[in-house]
């Protein structure tokens, strides 16, 4: 009380005792309330720990601790997703996201089931889902959870074929690895949820892709091809047939010509006949000299030769006029 | 009594004070000292405690579990092949006490992981086959395309015994009781990463390449193949169509011909003779020209007359 009674008397001369020390109180409790409370935004939640220990969780809001080292706050985004992304790095998101140029293949390139290689990229989402184990139970979570995942994967892929990596199983290997990765989370008591595992871009190593490729390419020859010859054959076939039905029927027409000209013949030889029949010499001898009556006339000479004459052949040159 | 001597026998008093409590954190636990030598097994609780001050020690250590990552190995395996191994394993300082005694810092208990955990790893991988580090089950492949069939067979040849999961399992077991002296305990340790060596990814390059060469060129030789079938296909029908319309034809005409001569035959049977004079007189008409020379008897029918006129 001495003490108090000489910092009094030297320095706050004209105040009295009374006064300064409920000033005193009252600043203490308003430095004590001021330092104490404290706020928890609506994506996270305090964690409280009194001399380390763990005490409470608190929600989103308002709350108190009690200050002055004694009470120790770590505000834990519990609604926060957080992405991890493996074989390759955004360096900045946007419309256009730009990515790092480094060789991440370290990370991207796995053997395959065949022992074959195949380069996949992909990201893990996450969320802490309990944050006592997630402060508690394991330190540096997110290096843990990198491990996790790059083993989980491989392992996955391991068991697979290389066409079932690039091509078929896509999604069944992310849906695969969310299991697989979450319930190795869980054993470790890692407060961690994976919210989702998306392969992103599945390829054959970059030495190989030009052959695989090639497989795209001449699949789509052999269908060129194909097509090609059966476009031939439509052209083909159908034109064959047209030709075909007109042989049948030009060899039709010949038949009906053939044997209307054969009646014809016919009727037109049994007309005369049925004629002739009546006057048989008289119209004989009509009929061939009508013929003689035609004939004698183009031709250029005409010799006349007794019956009784021989050797008269030799006589005529008959070359002659050709 | 003067200020002072009050003043400095409060500060010490606040000094002991402070000395003697000590705050655990969650994570953390704790080894006491008494004049450097250690008082029971260690503290796990967290809050806050009391020693003796200035005569016992604090100690602090983790209770997270801790992460160790190794450096990758190059290790042949039994069946020759040369891989990178990288391998992860968690662990934690489950006894305080002999990993103070022993260990100390994680430093120095990375080094202990270190030497253990490359040793076994080396010895297991080594004495497995590719195909059980690379694979964890024989879970049926499917392929997409076309491989050859003797591929396709040794792929299948090639068949799981012991699988990956088992071969890290055999890793953590091995190294379990080497490492417990130490005061840690291994959590677990798994395969990370499993890389061919350089010259050896080169070959399965060359590999993979020659693969999907041989199924591009099947797809190839596939469709000149089809193209073949197809004008080959066409080649017959059309040999099939036009021969079909050529024997059809040629029926129909020979049917027609065939009722034709029948035509005619009726009809000149009735008088053969006739038929004769009258087809040889057309013959004239058609054959004689100008071309002609004519040599005729005179007893002949058109120029009897000329001879005589019978009376």
């Amino acid at each position: 009380m001495d003490k108090f009674e000489e910092i009094k008397n030297t320095k706050f001369p004209n105040i009295p005792k009374k006064k300064i020390l409920r000033w005193v109180i009252i600043i203490a409790i308003a430095v004590f309330i001021i330092t104490g409370l404290y706020t928890v935004n609506p994506e996270e939640v305090g964690v409280i720990q009194r001399f380390g220990k763990y005490l409470k969780t608190t929600d989103p809001g308002l709350h108190f601790k009690i200050p002055f080292g004694i009470d120790k706050l770590t505000k834990v985004p519990i609604k926060q997703i957080k992405k991890e992304e493996f074989g390759f790095r955004t360096i900045q998101a946007g419309v256009k996201s730009k990515f790092s140029s480094r060789d991440y293949s370290e990370e991207s390139l796995m053997l395959t089931g065949d022992t074959n290689i195949a380069d996949v990229e992909w990201i893990v989402q996450y969320r802490i889902k309990n944050p006592y184990n997630y402060l508690f139970v394991i330190r540096n979570i997110r290096s843990t959870l990198r491990s996790v995942s790059e083993f989980v994967v491989r392992q996955i892929v391991g068991d697979r074929s290389v066409d079932e990596v690039i091509i078929l199983d896509r999604e069944e290997i992310a849906f695969q690895s969310i299991d697989m990765m979450q319930k190795v989370l869980d054993e470790y008591e890692a407060g961690i949820e994976i919210i989702t595992i998306k392969l992103q871009n599945v390829n054959p190593p970059d030495k190989v892709k030009p052959a695989f490729n090639e497989v795209n390419s001449a699949k789509q020859e052999k269908e060129k091809i194909t097509n090609d010859a059966w476009q031939k054959y439509n052209q083909v076939i159908p034109e064959a047939k047209g030709k075909a039905k007109r042989t049948i029927e030009e060899a039709e027409g010949y038949a009906v010509n053939r044997v209307n000209r054969a009646q014809g013949d016919a009727r037109k030889f049994i007309e005369v006949w049925n004629n002739y029949r009546t006057a048989k010499s008289v119209t004989k001898k009509r009929m061939y000299l009508e013929t003689l009556q035609e004939v004698l006339p183009k031709v250029e000479k005409v010799y006349l030769v007794d019956e009784d004459q021989k050797g008269i052949l030799p006589l005529l040159d008959l070359g002659r006029e050709k | 009594m003067d200020y002072k001597k009050w003043l400095i026998i409060i500060v010490v008093a606040l000094i002991v004070i402070i000395n003697a409590f000590y705050i655990i954190d969650e994570s953390q636990q704790v080894i006491i000292t008494q004049f450097g030598k250690p008082i029971g097994d260690g503290i796990g609780n967290a809050g806050l405690h009391i020693k003796i001050p200035f005569i016992q020690k604090v100690h602090f250590f983790e209770k997270r579990t801790l992460e160790w990552d190794g450096t990758p190995q190059q290790i042949p395996t039994s069946d020759k092949r040369y891989i990178w191994l990288d391998t992860f394993a968690r662990w934690q300082i489950n006894n305080p006490l002999k990993f103070y005694e022993s260990t100390r810092t994680e430093t120095a208990a990375h080094s202990r992981l270190d030497d253990i955990i490359s040793g076994t790893t080396r010895d297991v991988i080594s004495s497995n086959k590719l195909i059980d580090i690379v694979r964890d089950t024989n879970r049926d492949m499917s392929f997409t395309l076309e491989y050859e069939e003797s591929t396709l067979e040794e792929i299948k040849k090639e068949i799981v015994t012991v699988g990956r999961s088992n071969i890290a399992d055999t890793i953590q077991s091995l190294s379990t009781p080497q490492i417990e002296k130490y005061g840690i305990k291994l959590v677990d340790i798994q395969i990370k990463r499993v890389n061919y060596v350089n010259e050896v990814r080169e070959k399965v390059y060359d590999r993979m390449i020659s693969e999907r060469k041989k199924i591009a060129a099947r797809y190839r030789s596939e469709g000149e193949g089809r193209a073949a079938e197809i004008l080959g296909k066409m080649r017959r029908e059309l040999d099939e169509i036009e021969s079909e319309a050529y024997r059809t034809a040629q029926e129909i005409k020979g049917k027609a011909d065939a009722e034709a001569i029948q035509v005619y035959a009726n009809a000149y049977n009735k008088d053969p003779d006739f038929y004769e004079f009258q087809k040889t007189l057309e013959t004239y008409k058609q054959t004689i020209n100008n071309k002609n020379t004519l040599i005729m008897g005179t007893d002949s029918e058109y120029y009897k007359f000329l001879k005589k006129i019978d009376k």
